[in-house]
């Protein structure tokens, strides 16, 4: 025979799935939150998202070729990911060296450190986020007012509603959120404005399989049920249920930064308890601890347990105990 | 009725079966044919004829050596040319007769013609020994002898169930659903048998719900023929269901245990094509001698797909020339399905009881991915239809030196499916790694019986000796 022909072991096809795609089903889900950031905050949004974009996506491919010296793995696209996520936690008008520091804290140090994609043990956006709010306070909890093509009449610059509650009391905070809310803005991050929009864009992940629901699920009921039982207890110091799953960063840190692949647990009923443990750490922070908002926190926390929880939980074989 | 499907796992590989509509035709008998010595699983058969016997179409030419083993018959007359070892599919040396065919004279006692014999002969033993004598084995893949699962050994469970499999869930093969469509009733037939031969156990004939015009044309040769504790049952699409753990599971909801055999839940699975031989073999004393086999590909024109009826022993290359020649496109030539059909590295290779297709991929369609970093997404264990965890699997194997672990995780029970390589986003090679794993694992837990066997014995012997001492 003249020919050749390959010969390797099956499958002899493939399934139409692969990194780049899945990264690039996630940045589909983020854009209509993206949109909506623009509306209310204008250019500055976007200059944000852009910066932090090429911020993260220059990191990672330096490091790889002057550092690894390896093939860079910037086409995987897990870079721009974790650009947009980063700048979705950041205020509008960042100045654009923060930004700078804040993607080279993601990128540099918490995932390339580990040996890039699929080994960090921390969400790198959340590790960048934390990073810049420890080390620019200010700068990180001052929300500039909407001014964009939107603009709400209510809007306030200054302090975000989970800031607010030492301000005006659990029951006025309380009162200035419904599920109403869902559709209008919050003054906060990029990430924080539209709740809506952010579901959405979980709900596309969801249909398309990207991700599964169990560990976002994990986490609002877990809110929802402390909430509940502090609130019913003591209204006047406590915030309430809707207030709690409507506000801050639950919902992006709940749909995109929690079921992160890499650094959530493998297993579903392993991923339930890691998001009990978002949930608590969650509400504890904001009802005892100093800072108004305990996401990324919670999520850094549980991040660490994934190892554990990995050994602890597997699949149920087929034709065994 | 909700339709069945197994539980743990499996992938929907894009439904895709071009030959579907392509009737079973003949093919023509080549000037040489060149028979396998080893066509099914167990010991390879052993010649009975000499360089320049004459034979007959359907003479016994190779016996069984062993207990699991199979007879081998000739698939045309003419003249033994040679016995001498030759390369098959993979390219490994197999003996094999080499027969120079002059024409189609079949052995006296066969009954060739085509009307359909269905009343059942009372004396199962003599079935058995019919299937047995005519070599027939297992054709969804196995090749295990036939007449050895239908004989369970004393002591194991009754069957419950005999689960007729034409679920046929590869994309691309359609040797069994034409048999289905085109020859029902013998396909009844033979399940029949079979379940005669196991003392009347529930006969459910599985097929998926992607092929409703089987389920007609089986359901209706069903009705004609009248039998009763035999149903048609269909099940929802999702591969790997023709496995037959996961067709047990499907159907009967019990799971078969790691190493265990399916009669230890009370089953017998056996493929619609095995049961048209058990047909062939029991009502016409006809040995297995020809099977379907799907020319098919996604390289191939629309009039280029076919279904032939080849004579085991014709060159695969004789069948592809046939059916036009191996398209320009083709990257790949894989003998089964695309999810865990093999690769063929020798297409000069002769066809053998197993064959059921030559499948040509063009290399877009089979290139694997370039491998990248696990990102640990879990699709390889939802895909996992033993519940594996495949990365876990991979990543213990690469570490090297850990198969107390690997076993842990039950690597032994990975059943080569192919399912999480084809749905890893990063293109890992895990069921490559995997087979390797399970293949060091297995061969550990083997070396482990035979050691605890050998100190029992050594324990026994020595206890005989004391006793003999002390008297």
């Amino acid at each position: 025979m003249a020919d050749s022909y390959i010969v390797s072991g099956n499958p002899h096809w493939h399934a139409p799935v692969s990194t780049r795609k899945i990264m690039l089903d996630v940045i589909i889900a983020l854009s209509p939150a993206l949109i909506v950031s623009f509306l209310f905050y204008g250019w500055s949004a976007i200059f944000v998202m852009l910066e932090s974009i090429a911020f993260c996506v220059l990191t990672e491919w330096a490091i790889t070729k002057f550092l690894m010296k390896k093939p860079s793995t910037i086409g995987d696209l897990s870079a721009v990911v974790t650009g947009i996520l980063l700048a979705m936690t950041l205020p509008a008008d960042m100045p654009w060296w923060i930004v700078l520091i804040g993607a080279l804290v993601s990128i540099g140090v918490a995932k390339m450190t580990f040996g890039g994609i699929g080994q960090n043990i921390f969400n790198p956006a959340i590790v960048g986020r934390v990073f810049l709010l420890i080390s620019f306070p200010a700068q990180m909890t001052t929300w500039p007012a909407p001014n964009g093509f939107i603009k709400n009449v209510d809007a306030f610059s200054g302090a975000t509603l989970l800031q607010q509650v030492q301000l005006l009391g659990a029951d006025k905070a309380d009162a200035l959120v419904n599920f109403g809310t869902l559709f209008e803005n919050i003054g906060g991050s990029a990430g924080e404005i539209s709740a809506l929009a952010l579901l959405v864009g979980w709900i596309y992940l969801l249909c398309r399989k990207v991700v599964k629901p169990w560990i976002t699920i994990s986490i609002f009921a877990t809110v929802a049920v402390i909430a509940g039982i502090f609130h019913s207890i003591d209204p006047m110091t406590y915030t309430g249920p809707v207030f709690n799953l409507l506000t801050g960063g639950i919902i992006l840190g709940s749909c995109f930064m929690a079921n992160d692949y890499v650094t959530s647990p493998m297993n579903d009923w392993g991923g339930v308890l890691y998001g009990f443990g978002i949930g608590f750490i969650l509400m504890m922070i904001r009802y005892f601890g100093s800072y108004p908002e305990g996401m990324a926190f919670a999520i850094l926390i549980m991040n660490m347990t994934v190892p554990l929880i990995n050994m602890a939980f597997h699949q149920r074989k087929y034709g065994r105990k | 009725m909700s339709k069945l499907t197994f539980s743990i796992g499996g992938v929907h590989p894009r439904d895709c079966k071009p030959a579907k509509d392509k009737a079973i035709e003949q093919l023509p008998l080549p000037e040489t044919m060149y028979v396998s010595m080893a066509q099914h699983l167990g010991a390879p058969a052993k010649p009975i004829v000499a360089v320049g016997d004459k034979v007959k179409t359907g003479q016994l030419i190779a016996e069984s050596a062993g207990f699991i083993s199979a007879m081998v018959h000739s698939p045309a007359s003419g003249t033994v040319k040679a016995i001498s070892p030759m390369p098959d599919i993979a390219g490994r040396m197999v003996p094999h007769i080499i027969i120079d065919v002059e024409g189609d004279e079949w052995v006296e006692g066969v009954d060739t013609g085509e009307d359909i014999v269905s009343e059942i002969p009372e004396d199962s033993l003599m079935m058995l020994e019919r299937i047995k004598a005519c070599g027939v084995v297992g054709l969804g893949g196995a090749t295990f002898p036939t007449h050895i699962k239908l004989n369970p050994a004393p002591g194991s469970p009754k069957a419950e169930a005999l689960l007729i499999n034409g679920s046929e869930c590869e994309p691309f093969l359609t040797s069994d659903y034409r048999l289905m469509i085109e020859r029902p009733k013998r396909i009844i037939i033979g399940a029949a048998i079979m379940q005669q031969i196991l003392g009347g156990p529930k006969c459910s004939i599985c097929i998926e719900d992607n092929k409703p015009e089987a389920v007609t044309s089986m359901r209706n040769a069903l009705a004609q023929l009248g039998y009763p504790d035999m149903e048609v049952v269909q099940l929802k699409k999702k591969y790997p269901q023709g496995s037959e753990k996961q067709l047990i599971q499907a159907v009967m909801r019990r799971e078969v245990g790691s190493g265990a055999l399916p009669i230890s839940v009370g089953a017998v699975v056996q493929n619609v094509t095995t049961a048209y031989a058990v047909y062939e073999a029991v009502q016409k004393n006809k040995p297995l001698i020809s099977n379907i086999i799907t020319v098919t590909g996604d390289c191939l024109p629309v009039e280029a797909h076919h279904n032939y009826e080849f004579r085991i022993g014709m060159p695969l290359s004789y069948i592809a020339e046939y059916a036009g020649g191996v398209p320009k496109a083709a990257a790949k030539i894989v003998s089964g399905g695309p999810m865990m059909g093999k690769a063929i590295a020798n297409l000069d290779a002769a066809s053998v009881k197993g064959s059921s297709s030559l499948l040509y991929f063009k290399y877009e369609t089979t290139k694997r991915l370039v491998e990248q970093a696990c990102i640990r997404c879990g699709h390889c264990s939802d895909a996992c239809p033993m519940g594996l965890e495949p990365f876990l699997l991979n990543r213990l194997y690469k570490a090297g030196d850990r198969l107390d672990e690997l076993e842990k995780h039950a690597v032994q029970d990975c059943i080569e499916c192919g399912c999480c390589l084809y749905s890893c986003p990063a293109g890992i090679p895990l069921l490559d790694n995997i087979r390797i794993a399970k293949q060091q694992v297995m061969s550990a837990m083997r070396a482990r019986a035979a050691a605890a066997k050998a100190s029992a014995e050594a324990k026994a012997a020595s206890e005989t000796k004391a006793e003999a001492k002390k008297q």
